[in-house]
């Protein structure tokens, strides 16, 4: 949705529109408590930025908030739904809690590195995608399952699986946590 | 029938709509709190109804509440936890998804009876789709007079926003979770002060769950007497089950506190029995922080009366032979799991999820996830197995915030109800009942039997 | 004002003291041995919101107060714990608490690489001395340790990551007494590392105090970095005119040659005042300061020549009474 970065002449800048919403997020709380909107915007900055949060995108952020620098890596470091590295355009995170366990996750995480030819953390060669290993994502009744931007899949089998890959190849396109499902 | 508080309609189509929401019922607490009560009466009935705290500790609400400072001319906030990251717990997702209202009802009518005139509901980042939810349901409350200044014309202001997480189950803790919110690390603050006193931006605040702030509105509804009389002794009202692992019909359970556990795992109503007609081994009954029980102690207590679904029934025998409701996340296994390598799982859950601030959490949930890694690996001795014991008692109770103890529990439980599984693991690996993830660990080939 | 009595020494308080500020003022005053203090690794008089963290100087409350006189359930950071009229506390009366310490130290050093040998801060480190005096001599972790590389902050600072306990005082002093922080705790749980995350150089006039108050060899002087042991070198008051700090410190001597300068800390090993970085790193000729005569060594460290003797002590009596009350027990169970 909000893919009209400006990364002319590497300037990290939000668009109008993106701007828009971080003036609006920091306006839910009490006057010079705006660090409030750091994970927010932090969530904002990532999907517009390719995924991930690159040192100048989180000293925009720190700037946009009038925080230090330090401030924004201590907290983009701390929360596990930010990506401090590249990754691919699609991040399957599949979760092996517990439950998950019980019902199979072992079996989604081997196939889909089988299928992909990657381990857990690392990107398949043509940057499509991401596998993360993650802890219980509260989808326990529905397991075994995995999220994929803003989406969760649940109940899967390996036949799931494949299915979702080849269309999330097909769609080719970034997911994100801000997408709408 | 059993009674149903919250999910009463939840079948009916387009209920995450404010018009169906209203036409069954939806914000009338609001109306009857704003209009006729005053905060002071809500609160009273909260007591009495003997609401406790449904995210996982057990405290009561209504005690909650009125610890809650009074200072003029400061703000108090509300800030509903729907942080849900406990293991094995998803009914606060259910919930939201399902009926976002009633919990913007509950957040209207609780935030009056606190004289809050801000509230957020913080929820974890991976729940962003329900966020959104969450914030097309408030919408329409704004546009329905419910938010906003001058609230039905009574002169009550409330503004309620959503905050989303990054990815911490710590942020469950409340303190950690005030933290966050301020756009912090997840650390959790060092009590006292507790939040009652200095929460949100040193405010007196109120953190309360999901379900929690949902069973504000049949308590306003009904009164507090009505919701005090179903349930068991100080179990009262309902309570949502998550139900997962090995059983026929997994899902979220609106339960009358004080139902027989057996009838809860083998009723067609709930659970359904265990699935592919094996037999029961193991429940974790309130979430993956409480003590496991093997079967014959998670149906019967250790004096033979049947177990409930009650606080109270749950943590009968204390530690020794029982365990808690905590957060309702009921894992079930059948009989051929390995309670050995489910409890590495936990260890590498809360050894994730420390948030590294206080050193026996942060150096102790690594160290019995390596010792659980090497017992699975077939390298763990008797030793370890004690090791462990020790570690983990040495965690429990030295810790800043819960965590500690969460991740201490499972471990104790684990090796005082199984130990003899682990033994098996240390003394001869290849007989072991689940030699299909030994092997699988340990990228082997099983011999063919 | 209320009365704490701390392993049967009483004081009476200001409103607001904390269990560990309380010991204190009983050994400062000479009403109780300076053992009987708990070990503090993380709190700090000087910083605000410090404590808590470590764990270390856990205690246990026998005695609520003259009001609730009931035992607190769990053992309680003296540190952060305020005191309550009647209260009592147990700190080296307690086997269990001892055990309970133990246990934190444990942890503290499953990560710790124990290069002591070849650490500037042995010697002077709070660490050793904690170890020495609640730790077991072996270890039972027998996996790898966690590892850092060592950063350069600026031509001053060395840290050593592997040996941070994650204390926090450094990044409170760098909040509370320096004007843009630029390092901080990154990433979490035991991956958690103080760290500048990009490569970054820590220049303020009062940078230097990270040093100070870094109880362990995480923070060295790179002036002073394998200069010398520091129970070689001859620690003196010194003191100069200095327009940016108090300009009173502790030059630390091999011969005439100033190795090193650093803050003058009291029997706590915490700083009496902080100092600026011209003191410390730039004034390294003896003409530079007026020196005041040697600088008594109060905590018992190596650098005040090994006197554990006492502590020994202490230690054989503690055990004398935890056996007693094991017969007191045996005797209960026959009487039953």
């Amino acid at each position: 949705m909000l893919n009209n970065l400006n990364i002319m002449n590497n300037e990290i800048k939000f668009s109008a529109e993106a701007l828009a919403i971080v003036k609006q997020m920091i306006s839910r709380y009490p006057d010079g408590k705006q660090k409030s909107a750091l994970l927010p915007v932090l969530h904002l900055a990532q999907a517009e930025f390719d995924g991930w949060l690159s040192v100048p995108v989180m000293d925009y952020v720190a700037s946009l908030l009038s925080i230090k620098p330090i401030e924004v890596y201590e907290v983009a470091s701390f929360y596990s739904m930010y990506n401090l590295k590249p990754v691919g355009k699609c991040t399957l995170e599949v979760c092996r809690t517990s439950s998950c366990w019980l019902m199979g996750a072992e079996d989604i995480v081997r196939h889909i590195q089988n299928r992909l030819g990657i381990k857990d953390g690392q990107t398949s060669s043509d940057g499509m995608f991401t596998l993360k290993t993650v802890e219980c994502l509260g989808s326990c009744g529905t397991a075994p399952m995995l999220q994929c931007g803003a989406k969760y899949h649940e109940n899967l089998t390996l036949e799931k699986v494949d299915e979702l890959l080849d269309k999330l190849a097909t769609d080719n396109k970034r997911t994100t946590y801000l997408d709408i499902v | 029938m059993p009674t149903k508080l919250l999910l009463n309609n939840e079948h009916i189509p387009g209920i995450n709509t404010l018009q169906v929401y209203r036409n069954n019922g939806g914000y009338a607490s609001v109306e009857k709190a704003l209009k006729q009560m005053t905060p002071e009466a809500i609160v009273e009935e909260v007591k009495i109804s003997g609401l406790r705290g449904r995210g996982g500790a057990g405290f009561p609400t209504g005690m909650k509440w009125s610890f809650l400072a009074k200072p003029a001319g400061v703000p108090r906030y509300l800030v509903c936890n729907a942080d849900e990251s406990e293991p094995g717990t998803f009914k606060d997702r259910y919930l939201m998804e399902k009926i976002p209202h009633l919990l913007v009802e509950g957040m209207i009518t609780s935030s009056y009876a606190l004289g809050c005139n801000t509230a957020y509901i913080y929820i974890r980042g991976e729940y962003f789709y329900v966020s959104r939810i969450l914030e097309n349901a408030i919408a329409e409350a704004y546009a329905a007079g419910y938010l906003g200044s001058n609230i039905l014309g009574t002169g009550y202001n409330l503004n309620l926003y959503v905050q989303v997480g990054g990815g911490a189950y710590i942020c469950g803790e409340e303190t950690a979770l005030l933290e966050s919110l301020e756009g912090k690390r997840g650390n959790p603050r060092i009590k006292p002060p507790f939040p009652a006193i200095a929460g949100l931006y040193g405010c007196p605040t109120v953190v309360n769950n999901v379900e929690t702030i949902a069973a504000v509105v049949p308590i306003v509804n009904n009164g507090g007497e009505a919701y005090s009389k179903i349930g068991i002794g100080k179990s009262t009202g309902t309570k949502l089950i998550s139900a997962s692992g090995h059983i026929n019909k997994p899902g979220v359970y609106e339960i009358e506190l004080g139902i027989p556990v057996e009838e809860f795992i083998y009723s067609d109503s709930y659970c359904g029995g265990i699935r592919n007609g094996k037999q029961l081994k193991a429940v974790v009954a309130g979430g993956s922080s409480v003590p496991v029980l093997p079967t014959e102690l998670i149906l019967k207590t250790a004096a033979g009366q049947p177990r409930l679904m009650s606080y109270e029934s749950l943590s009968e025998g204390g530690f020794q032979t029982g365990t808690m409701l905590g957060s309702g996340g009921f894992i079930v296994m059948d009989e051929d799991t390995s309670i050995v390598k489910n409890l590495y799982t936990f260890t590498r859950f809360y050894h994730h999820e420390s948030c590294g601030q206080c050193s026996p959490c942060r150096e102790g949930t690594g160290w019995m996830e390596k010792i659980m890694h090497k017992i699975l690996d077939g390298h763990g001795t008797l030793k370890d197995v004690d090791l462990l014991w020790d570690i983990q008692s040495k965690i429990e109770g030295k810790t800043i915030c819960p965590l500690g103890e969460a991740a201490a529990w499972p471990v104790a439980a684990a090796i005082r109800h199984f130990r003899h599984e682990f033994e098996a693991y240390v003394m001869q690996p290849s007989s072991i009942k689940d030699v299909k993830h030994y092997y699988r660990l340990n990228n082997i080939e099983p011999i063919p039997a | 004002m209320p009365k704490v009595t701390i392993d049967g020494f009483s004081i009476d308080v200001p409103e607001g003291t904390t269990i560990l500020q309380a010991s204190r003022i009983l050994a400062t005053e000479g009403k109780m041995p300076d053992a009987h203090v708990p070990p503090a690794m993380c709190y700090y008089t000087k910083l605000k919101t410090s404590g808590g963290y470590c764990r270390t100087c856990i205690v246990k409350v026998s005695k609520g107060s003259e009001k609730d006189p009931r035992p607190m359930p769990k053992p309680v950071p003296s540190c952060r714990q305020t005191v309550m009229d009647g209260m009592e506390v147990q700190n080296l009366t307690a086997p269990d608490l001892l055990e309970a310490r133990a246990g934190v130290v444990e942890f503290l050093l499953i990560n710790h690489p124990l290069d002591c040998p070849i650490c500037d801060q042995a010697g002077e480190c709070h660490l050793q001395d904690l170890s020495y005096e609640n730790g077991n001599a072996g270890t039972r972790y027998e996996f790898a340790r966690r590892t850092f590389d060592m950063i350069d902050i600026g031509d001053k600072i060395k840290l050593h990551m592997n040996r941070c306990i994650l204390c926090y005082r450094c990044v409170k002093t760098a909040e509370q007494i320096t004007d843009g922080r630029v390092h901080g705790v990154i990433s979490r749980g035991d991956h958690a590392e103080i760290s500048t995350y990009i490569e970054q150089a820590i220049d303020n006039d009062f940078s230097g105090n990270v040093i100070d108050v870094c109880p362990v060899g995480a923070l060295t002087d790179r002036t002073f970095r394998f200069k010398s042991r520091v129970w070689f070198t001859k620690p003196m008051d010194a003191h100069r005119k200095c327009d940016k700090c108090c300009g009173k410190t502790a030059v630390w001597l091999s011969g005439n040659d100033v190795l090193r300068v650093t803050a003058r800390k009291d029997k706590f090993g915490e700083v009496e005042d902080w100092i600026c970085n011209e003191c410390r790193y730039d004034k390294k000729q003896i003409g530079d300061w007026t020196i005041e005569g040697p600088r008594k060594i109060e905590r018992h460290s190596v650098i005040s020549q090994n006197h554990y003797e006492s502590l020994r002590q202490l230690k054989v009596d503690i055990s004398n009474q935890k056996k007693l009350l094991e017969v007191a027990h045996v005797a209960d169970i026959k009487q039953n």
